[in-house]
């Protein structure tokens, strides 16, 4: 059992209905009871789609149980083909219809329903959502895949992109950017899945000549039983930030057979360009917290550090199959990784980091917020904010521009950092004010952690430490009480404020 | 009007009307979704569901802001090794609470509230609640309720929590007034001084927001329900000696001075005594819904079931605001809890209970109302659609009780169509 306050991932039928959601012409058949409907909300309220997603849910009750809940199963699979006509069904359990074992898959197969129909084994009390969508998405591809045939020769180069969903964050500007990208490269666009994919699409898959795969945690096994089964290459590189981006083109150049120099030699993003202009020098070494899922907050950590000089404190993510990679980026910083799926175990290693800006998911940014530390949301779980009007893609040379913009968006700018430094004793320009374009929002005051027994403060040091902006004074604190201890001091003055400072300065 | 219409016969309005019960796949929450208003209202209560995965994910979706102010509910997310054996899943049980209790020493009372997969597997959380209060007390009440889906619709879930708590309440045969169901705090502190003016006391509300303040409860204990859907709370106070004091639901002003009226008639507060405390009150609450009649009359009404509140606030709407019901679904139909809201209700209404989600958007589709109060799985998809929609779960995280509600409640339903006519896009 495992006590869990907030979850990173939902249980994977969630993953399942990411799958079902996106596609078209496909129905889903969940045995469920009453109140697994919850999960309709998330599709129609925090992604605001305007269709019910395609799921129909058996919702059975206590009395059923005692009954026949496999004929409940069969009437709402039967209804459910007679009423929407879908092109092929997915039909699986969510835990609690895992327990009762009336096995959907045979149950369908015997309905006799003239359509494909794909069974799902989802176990709910081991896997989680991302691993749902992508054993979902890998059952839909081997299950709908024609044979392969041979490709015809001498033909525009074509690709299948691989990966959105439904309620992905910042899947449907993604695939927008990317494959803008990919048509001015000369490249054709096979077939998309899932998001906008029909289950006749899936069948169409093994034409392209090769696969991109956007979201490993989601086309991964999908992608690889491609190159198994019908020979296609997949693209490795994920196109978040500028550096990636233009890797991305020259992997898919070579999977293509296309020369890449041209679009390399005419294409940037201006973020580039701001994080070289000298109003970016006061990002220098900033120190930033990185956690997301695996893509994202690998993508980030490598933005962050090459593309806008930040300092890397932290780095982790609640996926644990994909922690090796995540260990040996974060060693590659110094660091150790943060692999965990309980927020509070995030909180306390975001702490003990004392970043000056936090890269994260929803659950980080409520710990920023109470930490009053800036924050930026870059990976899933996902908020209504995260699915904003505007175009907002994180792939790409815009998705680049994008990253930059939020990234420093939160900060104190350059020059109000500066004053603030010189006249921090201003009543109204002061230490705990929150940067000033960002509205009243004041950061909330943490209370001053009680130092080692062995030392106190002396009060004109303790005034003086008052007097350093709040996002800083907590490290300035902790390296104060840790240079005293070291160094046999008992009380510390403000020359011992100041030393402590000369010695941990970078 | 209110007095002549109470007075009617017993057959009155919707009392015989025929039901139409439906069976298919219900849009409904599960009772757990109930701990997201009840962890709020009982200060030093932890509510620790034991479940799956999918009942944390519901948990921090329905309750759609993520509340980060530290709930005091939390999910101990069974796993494939607790399934294995009943024992391993004690043990962890056990050891889950301890550290729980450890983090957080401030809990008094402690719910232990089933799930889907608990209960299918039989995990007796009575027997856990037991071992775990030897081991816990005196410092820490540990009580259980189930807010399965199997079991539970909703708000059924405050009811199974309710009920849990009645065999905790200590006997007292004094005469007093019990309030039973959750309520605003600001909607409790406006009854406490309208029954302090009328000289009905004392009055106790349950649930207590101090698990300490558990009123007492005995033969000499009236109780009135301020919510609809307290079945069985309302058998186990009727149990414990205690007597329900048959009302309307205290929605609107109608339904409010008839709901203050039952528990005046039961202390035998004379009648010119229960108008001069009760008329301005009733004057304000008519005033305030008044401004909102010109967008709402005549309107017709669609409800999909949900919260159980959907025959009072059907009541509500159509006496007070002339609007029209063409289907009020319900998840759950309490005859005699609901007999003197179905006797004000107008004779041609439909209703039905259960549902099948599909059929009942056949029918809305076919009739078009104006406006269609469902939940949150449906309310967008409506809209695409051209509907105007109201979601039902503002209902119950609003306070709409009493007489300085009544406004802010006719606002909630005429709000949508208010912005149908203000958008050009």
């Amino acid at each position: 059992m495992q006590l869990a306050v907030w979850t990173y991932e939902g249980p994977p039928h969630i993953g399942a209905m990411r799958v079902a959601t996106a596609m078209l012409g496909l129905h889903y058949v969940l045995h469920a009871p009453q109140g697994d409907t919850y999960a309709d909300l998330l599709f129609t309220m925090i992604e605001r789609r305007g269709d019910r997603p395609p799921v129909t849910y058996t919702t059975f009750q206590a009395r059923d149980l005692g009954g026949d809940t496999a004929e409940l199963f069969k009437t709402a699979a039967r209804e459910a083909f007679e009423r929407f006509q879908p092109q092929a069904m997915i039909v699986g359990a969510s835990c609690t219809a895992e327990l009762i074992q009336d096995d959907p898959g045979g149950l369908a197969r015997a309905l006799g329903l003239p359509i494909p129909v794909v069974a799902l084994e989802l176990p709910s009390y081991q896997k989680k959502e991302n691993w749902g969508a992508a054993e979902t998405f890998y059952r839909l591809v081997r299950g709908l895949c024609a044979p392969p045939a041979p490709r015809a020769e001498g033909r525009t180069p074509s690709c299948n992109i691989l990966g959105p969903t439904a309620l992905g964050f910042r899947h449907r500007d993604d695939l927008r950017e990317i494959t803008d990208l990919l048509t001015r490269m000369g490249v054709a666009i096979n077939v998309t899945a899932p998001l906008g994919a029909t289950p006749a699409d899936l069948a169409r898959l093994g034409e392209a000549d090769f696969n991109i795969v956007l979201y490993p945690e989601i086309a991964g096994p999908a992608a690889a039983w491609l190159t198994r089964a019908h020979a296609q290459p997949a693209t490795k590189t994920i196109p978040i930030g500028l550096g990636a981006t233009r890797e991305f083109i020259a992997e898919v150049a070579g999977l293509a057979g296309l020369d890449a120099a041209p679009i390399l030699a005419a294409e940037t993003a201006r973020s580039a360009w701001y994080s070289r202009s000298v109003d970016s020098n006061y990002l220098t070494g900033k120190r930033v917290f990185v956690f997301g899922d695996a893509t994202h907050a690998l993508a980030a950590a490598r933005m962050a550090t090459e593309e806008l000089g930040f300092t890397l404190v932290g780095l982790g993510s609640y996926a644990r199959e994909q922690a090796r990679e995540l260990r040996d980026a974060a060693k590659a910083h110094g660091i150790e990784a943060t692999i965990s799926d309980d927020y509070l175990a995030v909180e306390a290693a975001i702490q003990a980091a004392q970043p000056e800006l936090i890269l994260g998911t929803q659950m980080e940014r409520h710990t920023a917020k109470r930490l009053g530390i800036p924050c930026a949301v870059i990976s899933a779980p996902v908020h209504v904010q995260d699915y904003p009007a505007r175009y907002s893609p994180q792939m790409g040379f815009e998705g680049a521009n994008v990253l930059f913009d939020t990234w420093v968006h939160p900060l104190m700018m350059g020059l109000e950092e500066h004053l603030l430094g010189m006249f921090r004793e201003d009543f109204e320009f002061h230490g705990e004010a929150a940067p000033s374009h960002l509205g009243a929002a004041a950061a909330t005051a943490t209370a001053a952690p009680t130092p080692p027994a062995t030392l106190t403060w002396a009060a004109e040091a303790e005034r003086e430490l008052g007097k350093i902006p709040f996002f800083v004074r907590g490290k300035a604190r902790r390296n104060t009480e840790r240079y005293a201890t070291e160094h046999g001091i008992g009380t510390i003055t403000i020359e011992a404020l100041y030393d402590a400072k000369a010695h941990f300065s970078r | 009007m209110s007095a002549a219409a109470l007075a009617r016969a017993p057959d009155a309005g919707c009392t015989e009307a025929p039901v139409l019960r439906e069976r298919g796949q219900r849009e409904v929450f599960c009772g757990l979704t109930g701990i997201i208003w009840l962890h709020r209202k009982i200060q030093d209560a932890f509510f620790l569901v034991v479940g799956s995965r999918t009942c944390a994910h519901l948990m921090q979706s329905a309750a759609g802001v993520m509340i980060f102010a530290e709930p005091r509910f939390a999910t101990a997310i069974m796993e494939e090794r607790d399934l294995a054996g009943m024992t391993d899943a004690n043990e962890e049980l056990d050891r889950v609470v301890a550290q729980l209790l450890a983090r957080r020493p401030d809990i008094r009372l402690l719910f232990l509230v089933g799930s889907c997969p608990s209960e299918v597997i039989k995990l007796d959380l009575s027997r856990a609640a037991q071992r775990l209060n030897a081991t816990h007390a005196p410092g820490v009440r540990v009580l259980n309720y189930s807010g399965s889906g199997i079991e539970t619709t909703f708000t059924q879930g405050e009811d199974a929590c309710l009920a849990a708590l009645v065999p905790e309440m200590r006997a007292d045969p004094a005469p007093g007034l019990l309030v039973v169901g959750a309520l605003a705090e600001v909607v409790e502190d406006q009854m406490r001084r309208l029954f302090a003016a009328l000289g009905i006391g004392p009055v106790a509300f349950l649930p207590p927001r101090r698990a300490a303040d558990l009123p007492g409860v005995g033969p000499g204990t009236r109780f009135l329900l301020a919510q609809p859907f307290l079945a069985e709370t309302a058998r186990l106070l009727e149990d414990r000696g205690a007597r329900r004091l048959a009302a309307p639901f205290p929605l609107g002003a109608e339904g409010t001075t008839a709901w203050l009226r039952a528990a005046a008639e039961a202390w035998g507060i004379p009648a010119a005594r229960f108008r001069e405390v009760t008329t301005a009150g009733e004057q304000r609450a008519r005033t305030a819904i008044a401004r909102h009649r010109p967008l709402l009359a005549g309107r017709r009404i669609t409800f999909f079931p949900d919260s159980q509140l959907e025959i009072p606030l059907a009541r509500f709407l159509s006496r007070e605001l002339d609007m029209q019901p063409v289907e009020i679904g319900t998840p759950y139909l309490h005859r005699q809890h609901l007999a003197e809201e179905l006797a004000l209700l107008a004779a041609d209404a439909m209703l039905s209970e259960g549902g099948d989600v599909d059929r009942q958007l056949d029918r809305c589709r076919a009739a078009r109302p104006d406006i269609v109060v469902c939940g949150l799985g449906l309310a967008n998809p409506l809209e695409a659609e051209g509907f105007t929609t109201k979601w039902s779960i503002e209902l119950v995280f609003t306070p709409i009780q009493g007489y300085d509600q009544a406004g802010d409640l006719a606002a909630l339903f005429a709000r949508p169509l208010d912005r149908r006519t203000r958008l050009m896009v």
